[in-house]
């Protein structure tokens, strides 16, 4: 069920101009994130304003090196001006080696931490949410978002304090150095805040219709490789390399215009810089004549060449920011985004009956379980199930099941039959409440599953889906994924139970084979064996298969026919199949047709009915 | 490798030369605009020669604006030249692709090509692009400045015999540590995505049996190995910065030094030295681009060679041994009968086991055949030597008489129609994708085909017909709905061979007894080959195959097989208790 979204595809740099809505709201979160290093950050704050110090007061030591030292020829005094220098270019370099590394240890530890959280609080998101979102899309929040705030931790935010320091340092000093010299500077920054604007506004446009292009080339390249072997049977290659030609070609057009614009900025900064110096040389020159300050024109100098620097810095730096906080808002507002409800208090509790029938809570493994209430009397799990008029929609106004009532008693076998869209899935995953049902109740052992906490009514219920997943790992941790205290001969036992013990015996490494890629190298019959042997060893009192033999040949199943009787022996199970044969011996069969229960009975009765079932069974009508 | 990408740059050669020289240009002229201040500095003030001090200011003004021209030419070549090569390279690899057998296919998978067509192909341009507008900037910049200061002075530039060694060993060792750090980083990076990824696809199985914590960590685990790399390798680059500005501070202190006590004794001029310490700094900056750009290229290395992976790859299947014809033409097969002459096959040829083994099979033009067997029998390995999409690797595989490498892969696959297991409708309306079979069928035979495959009654209930828009994947038709439409689009082709590979899956029985009988009268002269789980779909076919463990177990007649195979009598029995919905 990987979903791709079109154009889901690599966003780029530069890409992904979406601007933060709340940027107040985030810092502050970011900064919640950042609290807990306060001494650490007043700590860098401190060798930030040191090492700017040192940068630019290192400079201004030039006009005395010069004027004092060098020109009138005090060897002495030079030696002593350069040790000092060397001292402040050293406390310099110290300072800022510093503060980078501590904000690498800022930076990586509380990304690690939100990364963490992010993950922890997807845990508790219900299946709504991921229902709504496509895996690329969450897989984003992993990959780009926490790289764009991890890259502005480690970087922007202290090169964003250092250019505006450096830079105010760097006027100051230039002001007291010559105020006439300083006005020349200030109209070539002011001409570079002009270019910064509107060549950064085309440029984001331009962006915008690249990044466009670049989603329509992404999004075809998915489909048709996705196609590839149909295209190929068809002799369709012509076809599919003139649709990807068509848009290859909108791609680059757009790509050259925003990469031209956005590559101008560069030499169009650094030489409206040298403009600057040229000037600047020029008419100090001019003012040198009379004054004689060589060396104040030396280390102006040396300061006009640094002063436009940090705005093109701090352009990008303020881009890069920009581009992580809207990363963080977006990771936030998963973290924030509602929980699943889980209010229930009643707790699944093992327990031991005595000769008189009286239950009591004990704290060994001997299949007997309870549900404990919170005033602390025990209710025997017993798996009776029954839904009393439940209506349910996944989205508002679109009702799937309509005033549906049924009921299991324990250890019966219930078989839902029903086209594709029926509601088949939807009454399974209603009752281990991967979703809220908006009219009428379920209850399970008398008790409302709304006030089971949901840990516990899980636990209970042994699920078997049709889309069968596996997790890197070997065979034996995908089993044991069902109880992960099991022991070898627990794994071993659920796999012969499930019938998958022979194929897994013929793996490389049998029990100890890795599977990765969700167990791409099995066979989907394979597969779903090992789905079902996990659902074994979870041993629950109550089982949900859906589809758990679809992909199975008749022959197989009727192989495993057995190992899954022993399996749903004395429990009760909710069955979801496609073939009639598996559901034949189920005490109550639902026919199920849009969201509503139309017959209900044994084999035999509906049989007798000559309804839908009878239609079904007998190969008239089509379920799909 | 470079002579898999070179062809894809080559048609903008001049932009890259172009762009090349513009930044080399750009570089060297703002190098020689400190030197025209030391002449302000050292004449023109000296002499307190105003106008020549404004010639000369004039002439910086001029020089920068020429380098600021060649910057702008600069920018605007690499990036038609970058983006001009990416699209090529894309081009050529999703033209490549085209080539390729199903097998290079799967050696690659799906995701693989996908990324190597879109993300890697983005890295490289990008890489071009910025390699072109500061790779030469930089050593440009360093041989200038290295050649204006040994004008200047050849006595004070020894200072670089010390310094630039210094720096180039800061350089190096930071690269040859930093490099296998951030490959590390980048598997753990993976490890981690692996974790997010299995999470969102099991999410359901999480969730049901509540391993949320046990999820949590998994990915705790690998978080904190992702942090101690990350502080690791990123506690390695900040020493870069720092370590290298110490090491111009101690050049330009020693210049100070001994360029102090020359300029005393006359023997270097004073604006000359300013002009030095501008030269350092530059030689600075023009090293640590030098350091960037080496940590791009790494990045950019892997994925040229992944690139060049897809675009060396052969194709496994080609045209090569094709015949022509007695017209001269490609020969196209002249029947639908079709032979196997003991055939072995495997998917991977490292593999101990046949998936087909010593299969032989003659099946006349025009009949039925109905191939049963279960999961893993080889049954969608046998149909698939049909049109070719694999090649067998022992026998031979005929089609019309002719092997099929006799043919070409379009005109055999013209004649053998073959309706996929997994099976895609693309994005666009139904006649569109019904079109692919037959981009000249009429209005009539679009209808006509949709017919013989049952599609008509719900295409006749669509708003929209023909025309209605299927959106991404097909996904707004149902299994059994998009199944029937594939069945058409194959009827389409008027092949010689129609293939089904379990095609009526999602079909009910008695739309399934339809279309066969639909087949059997629109397409009496075509040969059709059926892969079913049902017995009853083959049960009328001439001649059934019943497969078993990559071997034919058994061949005949519903009747004979039911005497003669038990296997046969096995499935049949085993479907006989039960109908089936659609298995």
């Amino acid at each position: 069920m990987a979903k791709h979204g079109p154009g889901g595809g690599p966003a780029g740099p530069g890409g992904g101009f979406r601007k933060p809505r709340n940027i107040r709201g985030t810092l502050g979160k970011l900064m919640g994130y950042l609290g807990r290093y306060k001494l650490l950050l007043a700590l860098v704050a401190v060798l930030l304003v040191v090492s700017s110090a040192c940068t630019v007061g290192g400079s201004y030591l030039i006009r005395p090196l010069i004027n004092d030292y060098i020109l009138p020829g005090d060897f002495p005094g030079l030696a002593r001006m350069l040790a000092v220098m060397a001292l402040v270019y050293i406390v310099g370099a110290a300072c800022s080696f510093g503060y980078s590394r501590i904000m690498v240890h800022i930076s990586q530890t509380t990304v690690a931490k939100i990364r963490a959280d992010l993950f922890s609080r997807m845990q508790d998101l219900p299946l709504k949410f991921f229902d709504s979102h496509t895996h690329g899309e969450l897989m984003s929040h992993y990959t780009n978002d926490i790289e764009t705030v991890s890259e502005a931790l480690n970087n922007s935010f202290g090169s964003l304090v250092s250019c505006t320091l450096n830079f105010t340092g760097t006027i100051a000093m230039m002001l007291v150095l010559s105020p006439a010299l300083t006005l020349i500077t200030f109209a070539t920054l002011a001409v570079m805040l002009a270019v910064v604007k509107t060549v950064g506004s085309r440029s984001r446009r331009y962006f915008a219709q690249q990044q466009k292009a670049l989603g329509a080339v992404n999004g075809y390249i998915e489909e048709m490789i996705e196609g590839q072997k149909v295209i190929k049977v068809f002799n369709h290659e012509q076809e599919a390399q003139a649709g990807f030609r068509q848009r290859n070609e909108a791609y680059r057009a757009a790509a050259v215009r925003a990469q031209v614009f956005a590559g101008m900025m560069m030499p169009a900064m650094g030489n409206l810089n040298y403009i600057n110096y040229a000037v600047t040389c020029c008419v100090g020159g001019l003012l040198a004549i009379r004054s004689g300050d060589l060396g104040g024109l030396a280390a102006f100098l040396q300061y006009s060449r640094q002063v436009g620097q940090p705005i093109t810095q701090i352009s990008q730096q303020v881009n890069t920011i920009l581009s992580a906080v809207a990363g963080a808002e977006r990771i936030f507002e998963i973290m924030e985004a509602p929980p699943e409800a889980d209010e229930g208090k009643i707790r699944l509790v093992r327990a031991a009956e005595d000769a008189q029938g009286n239950l009591s809570r004990v704290h060994y493994d001997n299949n007997t379980w309870a549900w404990l209430k919170p005033d602390g009397t025990l209710v025997p799990l017993r798996g009776d199930v029954r839904f009393d008029h439940v209506t349910f929609g996944y989205e508002e106004g679109r009702t799937i099941l309509r005033d549906v009532s049924l009921f299991a008693k324990p250890g019966q076998k219930i078989a839902f039959v029903g086209s594709t869209g029926a509601g088949k899935t939807t009454i399974t995953s209603l009752i281990n409440r991967f979703y809220e049902i908006q009219e009428g109740t379920i209850t399970y052992d008398g008790l409302d599953i709304r006030d089971i906490a949901k840990e516990s009514l899980r636990r209970s219920l042994g699920v078997v889906l049709q889309d069968t997943r596996l997790f890197t790992g070997t065979v034996a941790d995908n089993i044991r994924y069902g109880r992960l205290d099991a022991t070898d001969e627990e794994v071993e036992a659920a796999a012969r139970l499930a019938g998958a013990d022979v194929f897994i015996r013929h793996l490389p490494q049998g029990y100890r084979t890795v599977l990765s890629g969700d167990g791409g190298s099995l066979s989907q019959g394979e597969r779903q064996l090992l789905n079902i042997a996990r659902a074994a060893c979870a041993n629950p009192p109550v089982l949900i298969l859906d589809e758990a033999t679809s992909s199975i040949d008749t022959r197989t199943e009727k192989l495993i026919e057995k190992g899954m009787d022993r399996l749903m022996a004395g429990r009760t199970v909710f069955a979801i199949a496609h073939r009639l044969s598996t559901v034949r011996n189920a005490k109550a069969i639902m026919v199920l047709e849009q969201g509503e229960i139309i017959e209900r009975g044994d084999h035999d009765d509906l049989l007798e009915q000559k309804g839908r079932y009878y239609q079904l069974y007998t190969g008239l009508a089509e379920l799909a | 490798m470079r002579n898999k990408l070179w062809p894809c740059a080559r048609p903008y050669a001049l932009w890259i030369a172009g762009g090349v020289a513009c930044s080399a240009m750009e570089a060297v002229f703002e190098l020689l605009i400190p030197l025209v201040m030391s002449d302000i500095v050292d004449t023109g003030i000296a002499n307190g020669d105003q106008s020549y001090i404004l010639r000369k200011g004039g002439l910086m003004v001029g020089l920068a604006a020429a380098s600021l021209l060649f910057g702008l030419g600069a920018a605007a070549a690499s990036s038609v030249a970058g983006m001009g090569f990416g699209a090529n390279l894309r081009q050529a690899e999703y033209g490549h692709i085209q080539t390729f057998a199903f097998s290079n296919i799967e050696r690659f998978s799906t995701a693989s090509l996908v990324t190597r067509l879109t993300n890697d192909v983005h890295n490289l341009q990008m890489s071009l692009m910025m390699s072109m507008r500061l790779m030469v900037r930089a050593p440009v910049m360093l041989v200038s400045a290295l050649f204006f200061s040994v004008r200047i002075s050849y006595r004070l530039s020894n200072v670089f015999l010390v310094a630039l060694p210094l720096l180039l060993a800061v350089v190096s060792i930071l690269l040859a540590t930093t490099g296998p750090l951030f490959r590390s980083l980048q598997e753990k990076t993976d490890a981690l995505n692996l974790v997010v990824q299995e999470n969102l696809a099991g999410i359901r199985v999480v969730k049901s049996f509540v391993r949320g914590d046990h999820e949590r960590e998994k990915f705790a685990e690998k978080n904190d190995d992702l942090k101690n790399t990350s502080l690791r390798a990123f506690g390695k680059v900040v020493i870069n910065m720092p370590l290298m500005m110490l090491i111009v501070y101690g050049t330009i202190i020693a210049v100070m030094w001994f360029g102090g006590q020359m300029v005393y004794a006359g023997t270097l001029e004073a604006g000359k030295l300013i002009t030095y310490f501008t030269y350092i700094t530059q030689i600075m900056m023009s090293l640590m681009m030098v350091s960037m750009i080496f940590m791009m290229l790494t990045r950019t290395a892997a994925c040229a060679k992944r690139v060049a992976e897809v675009l060396n790859e052969a194709p496994a299947i080609t045209d090569e041994a094709a015949q022509t014809g007695e017209d001269g033409l490609p020969a196209v097969p002249a029947d639908g009968s079709i032979d196997f002459d003991h055939v072995f096959f495997k998917y991977n040829s490292e593999s101990g086991e046949w998936i087909l083994e010593d299969i032989s099979l003659h099946i006349p033009s025009g009949t039925t055949v109905g191939i049963l067997g279960g999961t893993g029998s080889g049954k969608t390995s046998l149909v698939s030597l049909i049109p070719r999409l694999y090649e067998a690797d022992e026998g031979t595989v005929r089609v019309g008489g002719r092997p099929v490498a006799g043919y070409t892969m379009e005109g055999l696959r013209e004649s053998v129609s073959m309706v996929l297991q997994k099976n895609t409708l693309f994005t666009g309306t139904i006649r569109e994708n019904l079109l692919w079979g037959n981009p000249e069928a009429t209005e009539e035979e679009l209808w006509a085909a949709c017919r013989s495959a049952c599609a008509d009654e719900f295409l006749e209930r669509m708003p929209g017909g023909l025309d209605t828009d299927l959106g991404q994947g097909g996904v707004n038709v149902s299994g059994g709905q998009k199944q029937r439409l594939c069945i058409a689009r194959a009827i389409l082709k008027k092949p010689k061979v129609l293939i089904l590979d379990d095609s009526t899956s999602a079909v009910d029985t008695a739309t399934d007894a339809k279309i066969r009988s639909a087949f059997a009268h629109e397409l009496k002269d075509a040969t059709k080959l059926i892969i079913a789980q049902r017995v009853a779909s083959v049960r009328e076919a001439d001649l059934i195959v019943v497969m078993d463990g990559g071997r034919i177990a058994a061949q005949g007649t519903h009747e004979e097989l039911m005497k003669s195979c038990a296997i046969y009598q096995e499935v049949y029995q085993s479907q006989q208790e039960g109908g089936s919905i659609d298995g």
